[in-house]
C-alpha cells in the first residue's frame, strides 16, 4: 500500500482533467448509442435519466433521501474510521496481540458484508442505529489492516528521540505517531468512503428503512424503473467525487506535504 | 548575543559496563561488544571515545543514555537528576514539523528557554531555513538544527554519537567548529564518540581509545591545546601525531 501521493503541477493537472473530460463524454455517447438501438424501458439514455433526475429534485424526494443516507455514510464512516484506528494501532504495537487477534481480522475481512448486514437486522432489530452498525462494521477491518501497517513502521529512532528530549505521552501521540499514521490514515479514509456508500444502499435496501437512496432504488427496482435507479446512481456518484475532490484528497495532499 | 547564559552544573559520569553482549541471532554466534570498560568523565570534560568501527563506541553511549538496559554493570551520573542530552548519529527531527518548530517542541510550553530559539537558530546559521521542513534543506543543516536542538536544552551532560558523519569536510569542519564555540560558551559535561581521529583531537579536551574485538580501554590521552589552538588545523595535526603515535597505532 502506497499511501504516498504527491501534488502535481497545474500543467498535468490541466492535461488530466482533458483526459477525465474525453473519456466521460466517450462512455456518454457509448451510453446513448447503446439505448438508442435497445429496448429504452430497459436502458434508457442520458436524456431520460437526467429528465427523471430533474422531476425527483424537483418535487425534494432526492434531497430527503440523498441526505438520510448521507447522514447514514457520514456516521458509519467515523465509527468505522474511529474504531478502526484504535484497533490497528493496537495489534500494530504490540506483537502478542497481532498474533492473537489476526485470525480474527482475517474472518472479519472475508465475511461478506450480506452476512454482516442480515444478521446485524436478525440481532438487533430494525433501526436507524442497527443500519449504521451494519454498515461499520463491513468497515472496520479494513481500517484496522490498514493503521495496523502504519503502527508496525512506526520509527522506533523518533520514539527514542522524543524520550531523551522528555516529549511525554500526549505530545509524543500528536507530533510523534499521529503524524507517521496520517497517511495511512488518509488512504483509509479514501477506500473507506467508497466501500461504505455502496454498503449503505445495500443496508437500506435490506432493512426495510422507509428513507434513503437505497430504499428509492429498492422500490424502483420493484417496479422495473431503471430510470429511477440511473437517477439516483448518477446523483449519488456525483456527491462521492465531491466529498472524494472537495475533502479527502486535499486532506491527503496536507499531510503529505512536508515531503520532499 | 549569547543567548546561553545559565551556567553548567558541575556534574561527572561515572561509567562501569562489566559485560555488554548481543545474543546470537541468526546463526551468528553471541557476541561480546564490551568486556570491563570503567571510566569517569569529569565535570565539563569533553571525552572523546575513539576506535574502529564496531568495537562498541556507539553500544556503550547507547548504555550510558539509557536507551540500552540489557548489561552487566551501573552507570553513575551523581547527585540529583542531571539534564542529559543525546545527539544522535542521524538528526532525527520530525519529518513533519519545521526546524523552529523542532526545537520548540524540545522543550516543554512555555518554558524559558523556547526565548532562545530564535537567537540560537541564528547562531547556527539556520535563519534562513527556519520555517522550512527538513528533509528540504541539506543533511549539513539538518545536522545543525539537532546540534541546536542539543544545545538550547543546556544540558548538564551531553552524549553525542558521531553527529558529523558523512558529510563533506568542510561541512564537517564547519560544524566542528560551530561546536568548539557553542561548547566553549558554555562548557559542559561531555562524552563523544567518533571514529575521526582529526575529529576526536580537534574537540576532545581527553582521548579514550576503544580496541577492537571485546573491547576495552587501551589508552587515556589528556589533548593539550588551547581554544584558540582548536580552529588550527596544523596544531591539531601536531597533537594528533603526538597521541596517537605508538606501536599500537594502525591505519587512520
Amino acid at each position: 500500500m502506497l499511501p504516498a501521493r504527491k501534488v502535481t503541477p497545474a500543467g498535468a493537472t490541466a492535461e488530466r482533467l482533458l483526459w477525465t473530460l474525453a473519456s466521460l463524454t466517450t462512455l456518454v455517447a457509448l451510453w446513448s448509442l447503446a439505448a438508442a438501438i435497445s429496448d429504452s424501458r430497459h436502458l434508457p439514455g442520458p436524456a431520460k435519466v437526467l429528465e427523471v433526475l430533474g422531476q425527483e429534485a424537483a418535487s425534494g424526494a432526492l434531497w430527503s433521501n440523498m441526505s438520510i443516507t448521507l447522514f447514514r455514510v457520514a456516521c458509519a464512516f467515523i465509527l468505522a474510521m474511529l474504531i478502526g484506528t484504535v484497533i490497528g494501532i493496537f495489534v500494530g504495537s504490540y506483537r502478542r496481540a497481532d498474533q492473537f487477534f489476526d485470525s480474527w481480522l482475517v474472518l472479519f475481512l472475508n465475511l461478506p458484508a450480506l452476512v454482516i448486514i442480515a444478521l446485524s437486522y436478525v440481532w438487533l432489530g430494525t433501526t436507524e442505529l442497527t443500519a449504521i452498525f451494519a454498515v461499520a462494521v463491513n468497515k472496520i477491518p479494513n481500517v484496522a489492516v490498514q493503521m495496523r501497517e502504519g503502527a508496525r513502521q512506526l520509527s522506533r529512532d523518533l520514539s527514542e528521540m522524543a524520550g531523551v528530549y522528555n516529549f511525554g505521552p500526549w505530545k509524543t501521540l500528536r507530533h510523534v505517531t499521529l503524524p507517521q499514521l496520517a497517511p495511512f490514515a488518509a488512504a483509509a479514509a479514501r477506500s473507506g468512503l467508497a466501500l461504505v456508500w455502496k454498503i449503505v444502499l445495500v443496508v437500506e435496501a435490506l432493512g426495510g428503512h422507509a428513507t434513503g437512496v437505497g430504499h428509492q432504488i429498492h422500490a424502483a427496482f420493484g417496479n422495473y424503473d431503471v430510470p429511477t435507479i440511473l437517477a439516483y446512481a448518477l446523483a449519488f456518484i456525483v456527491v462521492i467525487q465531491i466529498v472524494e475532490f472537495g475533502v479527502l484528497q486535499p486532506l491527503q495532499a496536507r499531510v503529505n506535504r512536508w515531503r520532499r | 548575543m549569547a543567548p546561553i547564559t545559565e551556567t553548567a552544573t558541575e556534574n561527572s559520569v561515572r561509567i562501569t559496563v562489566k559485560r555488554k553482549t548481543f545474543p546470537a541471532i541468526g546463526g551468528r554466534d553471541e557476541n561480546t561488544v564490551l568486556r570491563d570498560v570503567s571510566f569517569e568523565v569529569g565535570p565539563r570534560e569533553f571525552v572523546v571515545l575513539t576506535g574502529p568501527s564496531g568495537c562498541g563506541k556507539s553500544t556503550l553511549l547507547n548504555i550510558v543514555a539509557g536507551l540500552d538496559q540489557d548489561y552487566e554493570g551501573h552507570i553513575d551520573l551523581g547527585p540529583g537528576t542531571p539534564r542529559m542530552i543525546f545527539i544522535f548519529q542521524t538528526p532525527r527531527l520530525l519529518p513533519w514539523r519545521t526546524i523552529r518548530e523542532n526545537l520548540m517542541l524540545s522543550l516543554p510550553d512555555g518554558d524559558r528557554r523556547q526565548d532562545n530559539v530564535d537567537a540560537i537558530l541564528d547562531r547556527v546559521g539556520l535563519t534562513e531555513a527556519k520555517n522550512a521542513y527538513p528533509e528540504r534543506t541539506s543533511l549539513g543543516m539538518q545536522r545543525r538544527a539537532a546540534l541546536a536542538r542539543g544545545f538550547i536544552q543546556e544540558p548538564d551532560i551531553l552524549l553525542m554519537d558521531e553527529p558529523f558523519v558523512s558529510l563533506d569536510d568542510p561541512t564537517a569542519q564547519d560544524l566542528r567548529e560551530l561546536l568548539v564555540d557553542l561548547w566553549n560558551s558554555r562548557p559542559t559535561t561531555v562524552l563523544f564518540v567518533t571514529h575521526d581521529r582529526h575529529e576526536a583531537v580537534m574537540l576532545g579536551t581527553r582521548i579514550l581509545r576503544l580496541a577492537p574485538g571485546s573491547a576495552s580501554i587501551v589508552a587515556d590521552e589528556t589533548v593539550r591545546l588551547t581554544p584558540s589552538d582548536r580552529t588550527s588545523r596544523d596544531k591539531v595535526q601536531a597533537e594528533l601525531k603526538r597521541i596517537f603515535e605508538g606501536p599500537d597505532v594502525g591505519v587512520s
